[in-house]
């Protein structure tokens, strides 16, 4: 019906708006892996750290792309010290407490953005904003583009890490045995709290590569973090490859959709391929059988 | 003991009664001192200022303020000894609820006419509320014909309705594709999936076939919406002659810039109430994608001496020159001009004043003012294009000031 560029341009939108979903996804299934527990202010900490990088523009002409650099040693502290001082303390080791203790800051966060920021929907103006790079008869939006490039870089350094340093080692060592690991001497509540960390941290490179292009108000964060919880299930909880592939797929699958079925309904997609996805492969496509 | 039986919170019981019977004679001789005074007249404005419409309430809001400033410098209301006007301000919030409950508190705080609105939703719940206390209510832009169809005897709207704007839209397209010798016959209609943008989509679609024109493709999207790629792709793929957006403001930028950077010209922008077209600030910050885009929309009268004052004045304040300003204005105007006549705060003998309003002091390219069944009937839309960083006024031709540039390419 659509003619092929039309398709080919759909479905390169949808492969880079898919790798900063896939990002989000990065931290949450980062924080699952090895924390065994559903983040539920994962969406509220993006939209915090959206309106960071809003607040970092518009009051101090930082630029998106340099906020990186500020923000995410800032948001990992922010979740390093979450865990430590409010998460861990508050849920007496019990995992449905967990739960409870990360959805109130989720209601927390949300609602102090919307005391201080009130519900108006807001964005930054770069100059690159709408620029584009040309590839044959596609218009590739350059923002997004580089979102698309930083995602695969942090989704690379995350796995360096992970595989190639003594702290990676300890994380793993952590997911899977955490009694063991204290047995050996780790410290168990600072690798909990430096996931943790590194999971805000990967939600503060996603806001910095979101706001360019982007809106920010005090509820965006839940429109990415149903996307995300998606990604995660889909890829397979804890897997990082699962994350990066899951988000591309969900990329795709909601801006074909929106193609076809009319933008109102892009998310449908989403969530069809969540329902099959529950029946018929519970563990994920890259989860290991649980 | 014996005291308890006389003394009630420290007072003697004479003293209370001489404090009760003052005030009570105080209260009596109250409405007459008012009057003598001409203590302030409470009028209620109601605009979003807060929330998704935000920015159009406060260019209502500032319309409002201009025309309260102006009446009070003038000496205030006259047949009420110069009674000076205070503004009540409720924010909507840009919900209908919000609304609801901000005509509640202008009801407590005893105002006698309220103005505003902004939003058909808010239009629609807060005329409702407040015709439970016949508290006059001047809509200034709710545009759904479902304000006035009501039968509430406290509701008037100064501006057009949406059956009167989409008619004048349509019958100018024609006129306009015929002066430029039919160069567009097909047409893309964009719409946000609410009540606003889907109505106008409806009715598009069943109109513009009748006056020559073929409708490719209805595309929706909603409110707010993060991306227009998959809508300029669509619009690039059917490649026509004209777009016809109706959208609110971020949302039609998002999709003009987006159109702009992927290089999709068709032969006009042809836009019906939309939020950015006839927006300054559009205009300031995107001149590129905004240039030669049209609308049919509410425009102030460029001829009136007072709009260049009232734009001044806005400006001065730091706000983008805005159709809600006035029309805010004007409906300020408007009410306070029926409070003159009514001679009194009574809700009742407003309304009836405003029924047989001939107000011709407003600032809109409208004649006097004649409501019939709550609407103004001499309320008309005008085209307007944007014509190199100038919203100018291109159709009807006797408040023109600009000739239509069409096709753009």
């Amino acid at each position: 019906m659509l003619k092929l560029d039309i398709f080919l341009s759909a479905l390169a939108n949808g492969l880079l708006t898919g790798a900063v979903y896939a990002l989000i996804a990065l931290g949450l299934t980062l924080i699952y892996g090895v924390l065994h527990i559903i983040n539920f202010a994962h969406g509220a900490t993006l939209t915090l750290a959206m309106f960071a990088v809003f607040v970092m523009h518009s009051a101090f002409k930082i630029d998106p792309y340099i906020a990186i650099f500020m923000l995410t040693p800032l948001f990992f502290g922010v979740g390093y010290l979450l865990q430590r001082l409010v998460i861990n303390p508050a849920s007496h080791g019990d995992d449905s407490n967990i739960l409870l203790v990360t959805l109130g800051l989720s209601i927390i966060f949300e609602n102090g953005l919307l005391a201080i920021f009130r519900s108006d929907t807001r964005s930054i103006d770069v100059p690159y904003g709408f620029d584009v790079i040309e590839v044959g008869n596609l218009f590739l939006s350059t923002p997004k583009v580089i979102a698309f490039v930083a995602a695969f870089a942090v989704a690379a350094a995350l796995w360096l890490l992970l595989a190639r340093t003594d702290t990676g080692k300890a994380i793993r060592a952590v997911a899977k045995e955490k009694t063991g690991a204290a047995l050996c001497g780790m410290d168990v509540e600072h690798i909990y709290a430096v996931t943790f960390g590194l999971g805000t941290a990967c939600l503060a490179i996603a806001a910095c590569l979101l706001m360019p292009t982007f809106l920010v108000n005090p509820r965006i964060g839940n429109a990415f973090v149903l996307v995300a919880f998606t990604i995660v299930v889909l890829g397979g909880m804890g897997s990082i490859g699962g994350a990066l592939a899951g988000g591309l797929i969900i990329g795709v699958v909601e801006s074909l959709s929106g193609l076809y079925f009319g933008e109102s309904l892009g998310q449908i997609g989403i969530f069809l391929i969540f329902l099959i996805v529950l029946l018929f492969r519970p563990t994920g496509l890259f989860g290991a059988k649980a | 003991m014996k005291n308890r039986t006389t003394t009630t919170g420290g007072l003697d019981r004479r003293t209370l009664l001489k404090a009760a019977a003052a005030g009570s004679v105080a209260s009596l001789a109250m409405p007459g001192i008012l009057r003598a005074q001409g203590a302030a007249v409470k009028i209620g404005v109601l605009q979003p200022v807060t929330g998704a419409l935000a920015q159009d309430g406060e260019h209502g809001r500032i319309g409002a303020e201009i025309a309260i400033n102006e009446i009070n410098k003038a000496g205030g209301i006259k047949a009420l000894g110069g009674a000076k006007v205070e503004m009540v301000f409720g924010d909507a919030r840009s919900t209908p609820e919000g609304g609801t409950q901000e005509v509640e508190r202008m009801q407590a705080e005893g105002v006698c006419a309220i103005v505003g609105g902004f939003a058909s939703p808010i239009c629609l719940a807060a005329t409702q509320a407040a015709s439970a206390y016949n508290i006059p209510f001047i809509v200034d832009v709710g545009v759904s014909d479902q304000i006035v169809k009501r039968g509430l005897k406290n509701t008037f709207r100064f501006g057009p309705g949406f059956g009167s704007v989409t008619s004048a839209a349509l019958d100018n397209l024609a006129k306009l594709n015929e002066g430029a010798g039919k160069p567009a016959k097909t047409v893309v209609i964009v719409h946000e999936d609410g009540l606003f943008g889907s109505g106008m989509a409806k009715l598009l679609q069943a109109e513009l076939p009748k006056r020559g024109f073929e409708v490719l493709e209805t595309v929706a999207h909603p409110t707010p919406s993060r991306d227009m790629a998959n809508v300029a792709l669509r619009i690039r793929a059917l490649n026509p002659d004209l777009v016809i957006p109706s959208s609110y403001y971020s949302e039609f930028v998002l999709l003009a810039r987006t159109m702009q950077q992927q290089k999709i010209k068709p032969k006009g922008i042809y836009a019906v109430l939309n939020g950015a077209a006839s927006n300054y600030r559009f205009v300031k910050e995107f001149p590129e994608a905004a240039n030669l885009v049209m609308d049919c929309n509410h425009w102030a009268d460029f001829r009136k001496p007072k709009t260049a004052e009232v734009r001044a004045e806005t400006e001065r304040a730091g706000k983008s020159w805005l159709y809600n300003t006035p029309l805010n204005y004007s409906c300020m105007r408007l009410v306070v001009d029926a409070i003159e006549r009514a001679g009194s705060t009574d809700r009742q003998k407003i309304i009836d004043a405003l029924n047989a309003s001939t107000f011709a002091d407003h600032i809109m390219p409208y004649g006097a003012t004649k409501f019939v069944d709550g609407q103004n009937m001499g309320a008309q839309a005008v085209n307007t294009q944007v014509q190199n960083g100038e919203i100018k006024i291109i159709f009807p031709s006797e408040v023109a000031n600009a000739k239509p540039i069409f096709p753009v390419i």
